[in-house]
């Protein structure tokens, strides 16, 4: 059953495939990211109505809550493709763990930064060890861990296993930082969208957050297909299809500088 | 539009710390992370074509000593 559910993927598990559908992928994802975000971000900083008790510093839920959901969407991923490299020892799978951590540590990073500078006007404090800031800072720690591991050992594939082992472990703290506003007394208000009821949100103040959403979505899609080109090329350098593509690099480079 | 002038946009009801060190940081931060992305991918391309050139190199000179 799961040999014919996946026959369809075979191909994309091909290294060439999917470097050339990355790169064909690239400018479409990248422009309709950036035009997404800005389109949802300059909305709702400038055209969305202030917020009653908040006044505008409620704005800064126009990048907390995209970067917030895609940190924890981007560990899905990778945890998946580490899932995937480990169990079938598809390589690409394993290069894709790779590809995504540093972005997902960068998305943390945001939340985190942007969660700060929102609690120091509305709470009256930068941080407080509360449940759902410090599992979100443990997420970061697993990014970092993850991409520390990859590097730290000087067989490249050991380094990858340890590391894809530690990101599907990780995935204990993801239920753990989304329910944490209710299992635990936190300062951190409950889910405005991620729920199954009516998003406790105006209308004129959700459409550019969902717009935003889907910006940080792309922009998700978009450099990991640019860093999983890196990966591909890195890790198959020695392939003769590299070759080649490095061979027709080199004459368009020379006829460029001629 | 919420607001009434750009002075009034760049004020944020008094919020402007906030809300510009939050969206600076994060534009950055992404940036950044793009800019790295594009740089570890330029410098990949040019090792792998650098060491197709001294390969190259190397077939032809030991060609030549034949």
């Amino acid at each position: 059953m799961w040999g014919s559910m996946f026959r369809w993927l075979d191909p994309y598990a091909k290294p060439e495939t999917l470097y050339h559908l990355c790169g064909r992928l690239l400018p479409y994802l990248m422009g309709l990211a950036l035009f997404t975000l800005l389109l949802g971000n300059i909305w709702g900083l400038a055209f969305s109505p202030a917020d009653y008790q908040q006044g505008d510093s409620y704005r800064i839920i126009y990048i907390h809550v995209p970067s917030a959901i895609w940190s924890m969407g981007a560990y899905s991923s990778m945890a998946i493709a580490a899932f995937i490299g480990l169990v079938w020892q598809i390589r690409v799978a394993q290069w894709a763990v790779l590809a995504i951590a540093p972005i997902g540590a960068v998305y943390t990073a945001i939340a985190l930064i942007t969660g700060a500078a929102w609690g120091k006007p509305m709470w009256g404090t930068w941080w407080v060890w509360d449940a759902r800031l410090t599992s979100e800072l443990v997420l970061l720690f697993l990014y970092l861990g993850v991409i520390a591991l990859a590097g730290a050992f000087s067989e490249a594939a050991r380094g990858i296993k340890v590391a894809s082992l530690l990101a599907i472990v990780g995935v204990v703290n993801l239920p753990i930082i989304h329910f944490s506003v209710e299992w635990w007394n936190t300062l951190h208000q409950g889910a405005t969208i991620t729920k199954f009821a009516k998003p406790s949100i105006d209308p004129s103040m959700l459409w550019p957050l969902l717009i935003s959403l889907l910006g940080f979505a792309l922009l998700l899609a978009a450099l990991t297909c640019l860093r999983l080109r890196s990966q591909i090329l890195m890790f198959e350098q020695h392939r003769p299809w590299v070759r080649q593509l490095v061979d027709s690099m080199a004459a368009s480079h020379q006829k460029e500088q001629n | 539009m919420a607001f009434t002038s750009w002075a009034d946009f760049w004020a944020m009801g008094g919020y402007a710390l906030f809300v510009w060190l939050s969206f600076g940081t994060t534009y950055g931060l992404l940036l950044g992370l793009w800019w790295y992305s594009k740089r570890q991918h330029n410098n990949i391309q040019q090792q792998i074509r650098a060491k197709a050139a001294r390969e190259q190199r190397v077939r032809q000179h030991q060609e030549k000593e034949k």
